[in-house]
């Protein structure tokens, strides 16, 4: 038993290896003076100069920004209701409502994509941020629903009995028993779909228009064709330091949470 | 997963008021009509859209044509088609294979471990996974660049020769694609992991057995259910790779991704991107329906007991509610 142990944790550090060093060779060269990052060349801050110089990336941020936000709020409100919906009531319709939210999540990004695209195309709608928010906002509700599900699946309805029991009319049931329960639920899909947003981009690709480029589509462009990779190094590292502090906020929050 | 065994007459208690079977209908139509019309609307219709648009005529201008054709789908059986669809298959598999194969062991080694470094293992497995995508595929492209740190480490130990090429071929899209989907197999895995009884393993070492032979014989049936997601988790994705091989994959590592990609926006021949998409769908509904297949036969009992006893904890919360809430 000691040796599979031993083993087999030989295989997870490799993996763990295997994982961050790629993403620490890139935050290092992005301080790195050689345009190649095949040897260092000494420290610079070059890079990063350059990287807020340029007012495509920063136009990109704040679409990403905006389409992050509005997606996520309409998917709160959305996702939550066909939680409710599918844990509350049964039948067909509820079987294809369940089916329908399910099936999103299990299929490629790049089947969601084209097929949007084409229903844009078909019905003559303009590619441009707006059918960003409307692709964006599909897969968020899926995320959301999904999370609230979870929540509500724990739930003992009993409490809304005895809240029923004692009175309360089903506004006041929704409202002072049961949204509370769920808000850790819709707040953690709520999280999960900003971030998926923010990070998403191959749906995007597809429905973005002229001027309407996401962060992501932004760094695609730069990677397919500016021949300074570098500067791509050093909006990666930002990338990858706002993850890490979402991450640990989120963490942090949750901790607060459970000593309540 | 919520139970969905009965049907909405039976919720509906049949001595109700005809009033207030339209109230309770009206209910339901109100908290489900939102999101389900907005999923029909972006999701079903597109879907559906990807079938019919592929047996339309392509417009000179880029676009949908106005006729009806089977033009594009004798095009799609021409020669390079089956072999990118090929290629899409077995990298696919291959990268699902070898991503389960190290991520059995590491679930073992997380599952071993004390439950406080659990927590910390599991969330510096996530933790890169939650890094854009984008970002980690790049992190390779430099990597295995010519001037890259890799390459220039194989050229010295002789591994390859100077002119060589790491980068844009099917084994760079590989790596890429094992190292990008690697989360997605070791949380399930760990997940079935956490629910196996060691003691089992012990006992087979007890009665005999070697170490690598307890760990196959014993370990990997055991956590079986996590086997399924895992390939499911790694394999359904890896099917519909577009970014890996288009970033540091080659002309001759085209996967099917990249070809919908193609059609779609550099060429606008629209009909055609929705009939390779149309086979990509029906592709990735292999994968699943095997699984299902396996399952059904294997663990027919079992699947039988847990439908009784969901149809019984069904039937008390019904009573239940009927006593309560719907009264």
């Amino acid at each position: 038993m000691k040796r599979m142990q031993n083993h087999s944790k030989v295989v997870l550090w490799a993996v763990i290896i295997f994982f961050y060093l790629p993403i620490i060779i890139l935050v290092v060269n992005s301080f790195n003076a050689d345009k190649y990052c095949g040897s260092w060349d000494g420290f610079t801050l070059h890079w990063y100069e350059e990287l807020f110089r340029d007012r495509e990336i920063w136009h990109a941020m704040g679409n990403t920004v905006k389409i992050a936000l509005t997606s996520t709020l309409s998917a709160v409100i959305l996702g939550t209701t066909a939680a409710l919906a599918i844990n509350k009531w049964k039948g067909m319709i509820q079987n294809a409502h369940y089916g329908l939210i399910y099936t999103h999540l299990v299929l490629p990004d790049i089947l969601m994509g084209i097929s949007i695209l084409l229903f844009f195309v078909a019905i003559g709608l303009k590619q441009s941020l707006f059918t960003v928010y409307l692709a964006h906002t599909t897969f968020c509700i899926s995320y959301v629903a999904m999370a609230v599900l979870g929540r509500l699946q724990d739930f003992d309805n009993s409490i809304l009995e005895a809240a029923q029991d004692l009175g309360a009319n089903p506004w006041q049931t929704f409202w002072k028993v049961q949204f509370p329960n769920l808000l850790p639920g819709i707040v953690a899909g709520g999280l999960l779909a900003f971030t998926l947003s923010i990070d998403d981009f191959v749906i995007t690709f597809f429905v973005a228009g002229p001027g309407s480029d996401t962060l992501p589509v932004k760094v695609y462009g730069m990677i397919k064709r500016s021949p300074k990779l570098p500067i791509i190094n050093a909006l990666s590292t930002i990338l990858i330091l706002i993850t890490i502090l979402a991450v640990v906020a989120s963490r942090m929050l949750g901790r607060d949470e459970k000593k309540s | 997963m919520p139970t969905q065994m009965t049907n909405s007459s039976s919720i509906t208690p049949p001595k109700r008021g005809f009033m207030q079977r339209i109230k309770h209908h009206l209910n339901e139509l109100i908290v489900t009509a939102p999101s389900f019309l907005w999923m029909v609307i972006f999701f079903l219709i597109p879907t559906v859209l990807i079938f019919a648009l592929s047996f339309r005529s392509t417009a000179p201008g880029g676009g949908i044509g106005d006729t009806w054709t089977l033009h594009t789908w004798q095009t799609i059986s021409n020669p390079s088609y089956p072999e990118i669809v090929w290629r899409t298959i077995w990298l696919s598999v291959v990268a699902t294979f070898l991503c389960i194969v190290i991520s059995v062991p590491c679930a073992f080694a997380i599952a071993r471990a004390s439950k406080k470094i659990r927590h910390f293992l599991v969330g510096l497995i996530i933790l890169p996974f939650w890094t854009s995508f984008l970002v980690r595929v790049f992190a390779w492209k430099t990597l295995l660049h010519p001037e890259g740190l890799i390459s220039k480490l194989f050229i010295t130990l002789g591994f390859i020769q100077p002119t060589e090429q790491l980068l844009y071929n099917s084994g760079a899209v590989l790596v890429v694609m094992i190292y990008t989907y690697l989360p997605f197999a070791i949380l399930p895995l760990y997940a079935a992991a956490e629910k196996f009884d060691f003691s089992l393993i012990e006992a087979a070492l007890d009665l005999g057995s070697t170490p690598l032979r307890a760990f196959i014989q014993i370990f990997v049936p055991g956590i079986k259910a996590g086997i399924y997601s895992a390939t499911l988790m790694v394999l359904i994705p890896a099917l519909g790779s577009y970014v890996v091989p288009d970033i540091v994959g080659g002309t001759d590592s085209e996967m099917v991704g990249s070809k919908i990609y193609q059609r779609a926006i550099p060429d606008r021949n629209l009909p055609h991107a929705s009939a390779l998409s149309a086979l990509l769908f029906l592709g990735v509904l292999v994968p699943p329906f095997i699984a299902w297949c396996f399952i059904r036969r294997r663990n027919i009992n079992i699947t039988e007991t847990e439908a009784v006893e969901a149809a019984i904890t069904e039937e008390n919360k019904r009573n239940k509610s009927k006593g309560g809430v719907r009264k």
